[in-house]
């Protein structure tokens, strides 16, 4: 009661302020508008310098000034106190540079593609003859790894697809380390839906692009 | 007890007097709330003296604004904007009802598209109390056969300019907040990894480049740290770090798929998508560690993507129900609000415009604007391919 009080006096207060505010303000007859900043060509790193632009988001800031946040007022807090169950993530991937310098083998393990559901990264049982197939080459080629690209159909959102391809890779990896292979050896990749095998837009493209595929990792010779 | 009761009443109507007699004076102020999602009238106004160009570009700034163009003799007129007719912009902003005039403007430098952006600025902020948003920047991706690239240009689509030429997948771009910076994820080196680049030197940064994924970057309001998901440890998990990718923390570990990190404005919260239970849900965690909790979006189905306005007040997401909805949740959560078929919103900094992808025929995606209050959204031309993962400058 007593704060729904001092809200109310605050609320007047701030009535009164903003109108005070809106009738003294004074109108100013002409807008300058700075001229549109030079455009530059392509900068370094390959990539398109945009230079200074008119009015735009905003001005330059320096890294190293902080830029002012105005203050809403606003504080987000929690509703719902119940703390949700937390599991194990998986198994730790080795580090990228593992991997850096090996030479890629797209159509070695072509036929082994493993196939998924909608909205699911589980691996079917129909599906484990291929990942046997192989971790069977895996444990003939100790110098070899292995990159898994996980990717989905369109019927979902694109950074949602981009999160379940790399869960399909990862539940092929899981697999395969269960199969006797060793974890450091299997690397994940996800496209997301932004490498569909068929471009269709019917359940029999869509079935298609819901894969999981190999990619044999050697030692540059 | 009862003393405090009628001071409160005194008080109450004494706002409200206040509160009229501001809107009386030119001053009406929006405040967004729940009810008015998608229900507030438009403001009628009339255009008088403008043609070509310009004309367009006030009609576009002005209706994605919350504003209906009408003609002089309407009978629901509220305002009239007349130009001048010379090589210059211009602008007086009369009340039609209480026939006074608001301002009276003219516009140089810059280009005629640029004066019209300022002149309608001008109105929004006269009428409405608050910025437009008619000078803003947005950056998105554009897809062309498998590749995809980072783009930069104005709020209704002009003046794109390439910033990536990276001819491999790029993705979700996001602005650094107060500077002219995006970061996104480029396949370039092979691998999905996070970079930093500064749109003002061209110089680009990696930020996180660990085995597995590293997607969904989002940074800050006060542009210091970044969260994102990595899988390097073996599931897509939600991270931070410092934005130059140093001072890394693990935030989730679970066993489902972490998505589209968004911070509440105060820093306090980041809001992501995931699954409880099997269902796919909202949900938030502090941003320096904690429990995660669910956020309840009561009446839709699958939400993703969640970007929260910059007034903390709503959350807006993508819900899959067969097709794709942007919808509102109130930040604590509760029953959603369906709006339109679309998906991945993100706000303008006025937490009243929302730009948005949309999916047409042949899988071919463009995006549009949504003002949230009166429900009124405009496509944004843009030719060059397939758009989508719009990033509004805030």
């Amino acid at each position: 009661m007593k704060r729904a009080l001092l809200l109310n006096l605050f609320a007047v207060v701030l009535a009164l302020a903003l109108g005070g505010v809106g009738c003294k303000k004074p109108q100013k007859p002409v807008t300058q508008i700075p001229i549109a900043g030079a455009k530059g060509g392509p900068g370094p790193g390959g990539t398109t310098r945009v230079g200074p632009t008119e009015g735009g988001a905003r001005s330059p800031t320096p890294d190293n000034v902080a830029p002012v946040q105005p203050d809403t007022g606003v504080r987000a807090t929690p509703v719902e106190t119940t703390p949700v169950k937390e599991g194990p993530s998986g198994i730790e991937q080795a580090p990228i540079e593992m991997i850096e310098g090996m030479v890629p083998d797209t159509e070695y393990f072509k036929a082994q593609t493993v196939y998924f559901e909608f909205d699911s990264s589980v691996v079917r049982k129909t599906q484990h003859g291929r990942c046997d197939a192989v971790g069977d080459e895996l444990k003939a080629k100790p110098e070899a790894k292995l990159m898994i690209d996980g990717h989905c159909d369109e019927r979902g959102t694109e950074e949602y697809n981009r999160a379940l391809g790399e869960r399909r890779a990862l539940a092929v990896r899981t697999y395969l380390i269960k199969y006797g292979i060793a974890a450091d050896r299997v690397f994940t990749r996800s496209w997301g839906e932004n490498r569909p095998a068929d471009p269709g837009q019917n359940e029999d493209a869509y079935a298609k692009n819901r894969r999981g595929e190999f990619i044999l990792l050697l030692p540059k010779p | 007890m009862n003393m405090a009761r009628a001071i409160l009443s005194w008080m109450a109507a004494g706002v409200v007097l206040l509160q009229w007699l501001a809107a009386r004076a030119g001053e009406e102020r929006i405040t967004i709330e729940r009810e008015a999602w998608g229900r507030t009238p438009p403001i009628h106004i009339s255009l008088e003296g403008y043609s070509g160009e310009v004309e367009r570009v006030l009609q576009f700034d002005l209706e994605i604004a919350g504003f209906k163009v009408v003609g002089s003799g309407d009978e629901k007129l509220q305002y009239a904007l007349k130009g001048g007719g010379g090589s210059v912009v211009e602008g007086r902003l009369q009340d039609a009802i209480k026939k006074s005039e608001l301002f009276a403007k003219a516009y140089s430098g810059g280009g005629a598209r640029t004066q019209a952006h300022a002149l309608s600025d001008d109105v929004v902020l006269a009428v409405t109390g608050k910025p437009g948003v008619a000078r803003t920047k947005i950056a998105f991706k554009i897809t062309r056969g498998q590749d995809s690239e980072v783009y930069l240009a104005d709020y209704d689509g002009f003046n794109a300019v390439a910033v990536t030429q990276d001819r491999t997948v790029v993705a979700a771009p996001c602005w650094r907040p107060g500077h002219r910076m995006l970061f996104y994820t480029t396949y370039k080196s092979g691998n999905p990894d996070i970079v930093s680049h500064d749109l003002g030197s061209g110089v680009r940064r990696t930020v996180a480049r660990y085995s597995g994924s590293n997607i969904s970057p989002a940074v800050s309001p006060d542009g210091q740290h970044v969260a994102m998901i990595l899988s390097k440890s073996g599931s897509p998990d939600l991270f931070v770090a410092n934005v130059d990718g140093t001072g890394l923390r693990q935030l989730t570990q679970t066993p489902e798929d972490e998505s589209s990190p968004t911070w509440s404005p105060d820093g306090g919260w980041v809001c992501f998508a995931t699954r409880i239970d099997g269902r796919r849900t909202l949900a938030r965690i502090p941003a320096g560690g904690g429990s995660m909790r669910r956020i309840a979006t009561s009446g839709v189905l699958n939400p993703t993507e969640p970007d929260w306005s910059p007034d903390g007040k709503t959350i807006a997401f993508t819900s899959q129900m067969g097709g794709f909805q942007i919808c509102l949740v109130e930040a604590g959560g509760g029953e959603a609000k369906l709006l339109v078929s679309g998906e991945d919103p993100c706000w303008a900094g006025n937490s009243r415009t929302l730009i948005y992808t949309k999916r047409g025929s042949g899988g071919r995606r463009s995006l549009s604007l949504l003002d949230v209050l009166t429900k009124q959204s405009k496509d944004i031309p843009i030719n060059a391919g397939t758009a989508s993962q719009p990033s509004w400058a805030r």
